[in-house]
């Protein structure tokens, strides 16, 4: 598969999860559609790993040329779930207090 | 020996210094006698100079690069040569006199007062002094610029009372207006010429200059002279000025100030040889003021009202002289007329210390008894400046008439016609003041008494001087020799008057000088030694006593709407233009800040809007980096 | 059209389909369903990518767990149906056209971008996936970051306990 067409998929899923977090009031949503956006990032780096690997296997075969991108996603993904506990007890927090988990309720920055 | 010229501005500097910084803590006298050693110190320093000048010519002495550009260099030097020496020697031998005079005269004022008054008059002494040393124009002009200064600081000296500051402001400011026309003729000269070094200005004016900027130059500085020596149109404030202390009219404007423009002049002379425009408009100009000025002192009741006409009238002799291409004669008459001028008004300041500070003649009268060394001081000034056989002012004057005779005979009646008028005024205010019955009250005659000899003495010497003053150039008929021009001519070109018609002139004007003297000696005599004298004046008379309504008439032409003009600046363009401009700025960044403010909502998705707005700006400028710099090369 | 194509195709056309639907459901509950299919499909890609490690990780951590948390905390919450009121409309405009920008940058920048012309992908194929070279280059050259992520994982517990505590 030409890389491109990896790279516009990537580009499409993580609009539509910058579309999501701003248009939803919801903040589980929110958070969720965050969640996409770092898929889509996962999903782009480990098709740049082949991309690599697939430049770097034509000299050489045996090499292990995008193993690095692939390692980076995991830990992607270690740190999503470390965010994600993290970011429900949160919410969880917020709901206890104000009975509802509208963002807009969040504006105690205000002025 | 004329490397010692640095001393002779120097004396009255320190003078300055020290009575200006310690006056609170000197004593009167202390004060008194610094103020008048430095012009004495500075007297034998110029002494020295005149003799060394004398025997070997003139010189200059540079000190250092004053202004140096690339298009010009202006040094700062003293030109000692035989012109600028008779000056400083007029300056400050009359200046010590005036300078004891007034130790006395000024004695009533406090300390800090006095020692002001001193510091003041050393530091005029030292500005005209760099005047007239000056090696270029730009040094002169500082000198011009500095008695200008010191003239508004005199004037209004006395400065609790408001009408006294006009008066020191009208001075200052119609200096400025001349002051004007002497910096833009600097300006043409160093654009031209690339110069402002006398020796050089004047090799070159004839060969690099054309016609076109020899006069506007010419005319240029003359303008400047128009303001400084009080000339129509610019000589209105010099009968206001008299509201400084008399030393201070007998110094400024009858010695020094205002003959700093016939020093300019003088010293121009070359440019003014090759601009025949610009002398026939200075010869007219100055015949003008004389016989306006004379005029108007025939009907002016305050004593100092009438030497101040009477000395912008002379100034007037002056200029003409200087207009027919008599400059020797001009400088010659400056110097006559310091004496005389002088005289008469250290003499006019022990009357009024006499009075009491009455200065209306309509109320003096017969002070011949009281007053003998002031009487008869005053009366050897009055024949000198009417131009009685053998004093000073007869030699002067008449050398004046008979030049301008040989130039132009029209303008040699109106000039006789004023000097008729200078002889019937002064014998007018001789007359009211000194004889006949006093008119004033009863204390003020018992009052009156003798000046003490601080200021008879200067009287005495002033009167001497006025009588032998003119021995210096007595014409040949008399058996004199014109040593006075043969003094000046490396520097300033004598007029030559020997031929035959003028020869003959010069008897006619002997003859009738004396004959009109007795008539006009007569006239007045019987008019004003009288006992009573009514001051209002009808008709014609009333014009001549109000000035000819010349003040009135700056006032509404210039004055008025020159205030109503900068009153709308004011209220317009400054209250509503500028300060609104700022103001809005102001205001406008509080209510940029008030709407930037809104921005920070608290409201969590306007936030990420607004940060994924900025990252997608971000990347479109940072992926198209080449397209976006190549259309802002394209545009700029 | 190979098999490759076809799978890629269906895959993304899944994804894309499956994010959208997760962002416009009114139901938080539908949306978390929705979500687990994009992820789904995604290990999808993953595979055809012959990231085996990395495609089973996704569906145990991220399908398995992460989702299942935020099911945990909606049904904690009882949001059955959506009860926000309806957002400003200018916002969702806004909102979406953002987005729709940013798309419109990232694909104006990979037409001009031209050193990954001819560049393929390599589907099916390759070793680098494989659990065992992963294995090799992570506990040799990362071993450090994955010692500190252990740590990271303390802190996200204790964090969470902390924050959660009923005080």
């Amino acid at each position: 598969m030409p890389i491109q067409y990896y790279i516009i998929l990537a580009a499409c899923l993580f609009c539509i999860g910058v579309a999501g977090v701003l248009t939803r009031r919801n903040a589980i949503i929110v958070f969720m559609c965050i969640e996409l956006m770092l898929n889509a990032v996962n999903l782009l780096l480990v098709a740049f790993s082949k991309m690599h690997y697939a430049a770097a296997v034509a000299k050489d075969a045996g090499t292990a040329a995008g193993t690095d991108a692939q390692l980076f996603v995991f830990f992607i993904m270690v740190v999503a779930a470390a965010e994600v506990s993290v970011g429900l007890a949160i919410i969880v927090m917020m709901y206890r207090n104000i009975h509802s988990v509208d963002i807009n309720f969040l504006n105690r920055l205000k002025n | 020996m004329n490397n010692l010229v640095y001393l002779v501005p120097l004396f009255p500097l320190l003078g300055f210094l020290i009575n200006g910084l310690f006056r609170k803590s000197l004593s009167k006298r202390t004060i008194g006698i610094i103020g008048s050693g430095t012009i004495l110190l500075s007297f034998i320093v110029s002494l020295v100079l005149f003799f060394d000048v004398k025997a070997n010519g003139g010189s200059v002495v540079t000190y250092f690069n004053f202004i140096d550009v690339v298009s010009f260099q202006i040094p700062f030097a003293f030109q000692v040569d035989q012109l600028s020496v008779i000056f400083l020697l007029i300056i400050t031998g009359i200046g010590f006199l005036i300078h004891v005079y007034s130790t006395s005269y000024m004695y009533e004022e406090s300390s800090d007062h006095l020692g002001r008054y001193f510091a003041y008059l050393n530091l005029f002494v030292f500005s005209m002094l760099l005047l007239v040393l000056g090696a270029n124009y730009v040094i002169m002009f500082i000198g011009w610029e500095g008695v200008g200064l010191c003239s508004y600081l005199l004037i209004g000296f006395w400065f609790k009372n408001d009408n006294y500051n006009y008066a020191a402001k009208k001075a200052f400011i119609m200096n400025r207006i001349g002051d004007l026309g002497f910096l833009l003729a600097v300006f043409l000269l160093l654009n031209k010429l690339g110069t402002a070094t006398y020796s050089e200005v004047f090799e070159k004016a004839s060969t690099s200059l054309s016609t076109m900027d020899v006069t506007a130059i010419t005319l240029l500085l003359f303008v400047g002279a128009m303001g400084k020596s009080a000339q129509i149109p610019l000589y209105t404030w010099l009968p206001d000025a008299m509201a400084g202390p008399t030393p201070v009219s007998a110094l400024i404007h009858a010695a020094t100030m205002v003959t700093a423009g016939i020093y300019m002049i003088a010293r121009s002379n070359v440019l003014y040889s090759l601009s025949p425009f610009t002398q026939d408009v200075v010869a007219v100009v100055g015949l003008c003021t004389a016989i306006l000025s004379a005029t108007i002192a025939l009907y002016q009741n305050d004593i100092k009202k009438v030497l101040a006409y009477s000395t912008v009238s002379q100034l007037g002799f002056m200029f003409l002289a200087l207009g027919v291409g008599a400059y020797t004669t001009g400088v010659f008459h400056v110097m006559t007329h310091a004496f005389f001028k002088a005289l008469m008004f250290l003499g006019a300041g022990s009357v009024i210390h006499a009075m009491n500070g009455q200065q209306d003649i309509t109320k003096m009268g017969g002070l011949v008894k009281k007053l003998p060394v002031t009487t008869w001081t005053f009366v050897i000034g009055v024949l000198a400046i009417s131009g009685f056989p053998f004093t000073s002012g007869f030699v002067s004057k008449d050398e004046i008439l008979i030049a301008v005779y040989a130039h132009s005979p029209v303008l040699f009646w109106f000039a006789a016609f004023a000097a008729i008028l200078t002889a019937v005024y002064m014998f007018r205010l001789m007359f009211l003041v000194f004889f006949g019955g006093f008119r004033g009250t009863h204390e003020q005659e018992h009052h009156l008494h003798e000046s003490p000899s601080a200021i008879t003495i200067p009287l005495i010497i002033l009167a001497i001087l006025s009588l032998v003053g003119g021995f210096v150039q007595l014409p040949k008929i008399f058996g004199g020799t014109d040593f006075f021009n043969q003094f000046l001519a490396p520097v300033v070109p004598a007029i030559n008057h020997e031929s035959a018609a003028t020869t003959t002139a010069e008897y006619y004007l002997f003859g009738g000088t004396i004959v009109g003297l007795v008539i006009i000696f007569a006239a007045t005599r019987k008019l004003f030694a009288v006992n009573q004298f009514e001051d209002s004046y009808k008709g014609i008379r009333k014009i001549l006593a109000d000035k000819w309504y010349i003040d009135e008439l700056y006032d509404a032409v210039i004055v008025k709407p020159l205030n109503s003009f900068s009153g709308f600046l004011k209220s317009v363009i400054e209250k509503s233009g500028i300060d609104g401009l700022v103001n809005s700025v102001g205001r406008f960044v509080n209510y940029a800040s008030r709407q930037l403010r809104l921005l920070q909502s608290g409201q969590v998705s306007s936030y990420i809007l607004f940060m994924v707005l900025s990252i997608t700006v971000l990347f479109l400028v940072f992926w198209n980096q080449e397209y976006i710099i190549q259309f802002l090369q394209k545009t700029f | 059209m190979s098999t490759s194509e076809i799978l890629f195709w269906s895959l993304s056309v899944l994804a894309l389909f499956g994010a959208i639907m997760v962002v416009i459901s009114k139901n938080p509950v539908h949306s978390v369903l929705w979500l687990i299919v994009v992820f789904f499909a995604i290990s999808g890609h993953y595979l055809l990518l012959n990231a085996q490690f990395l495609a089973i990780v996704n569906i145990i951590v991220y399908a398995g767990a992460i989702m299942v948390l935020f099911l945990f905390v909606i049904m904690l919450m009882n949001l059955n149906k959506e009860t926000e009121p309806q957002k400003n409309v200018w916002m969702k405009i806004s909102g979406v056209v953002s987005g729709g920008l940013l798309l419109c940058v990232f694909i104006s920048s990979v037409i001009s971008a031209f050193d990954i012309n001819g560049k393929t992908a390599l589907t099916g194929g390759g070793d680098i996936g494989l659990i065992q070279n992963l294995g090799k280059v992570l506990f040799n050259v990362y071993a450090v970051p994955f010692e500190i992520s252990s740590v990271l994982f303390l802190s996200a517990m204790v964090g969470a306990v902390v924050i959660g505590k009923k005080d």
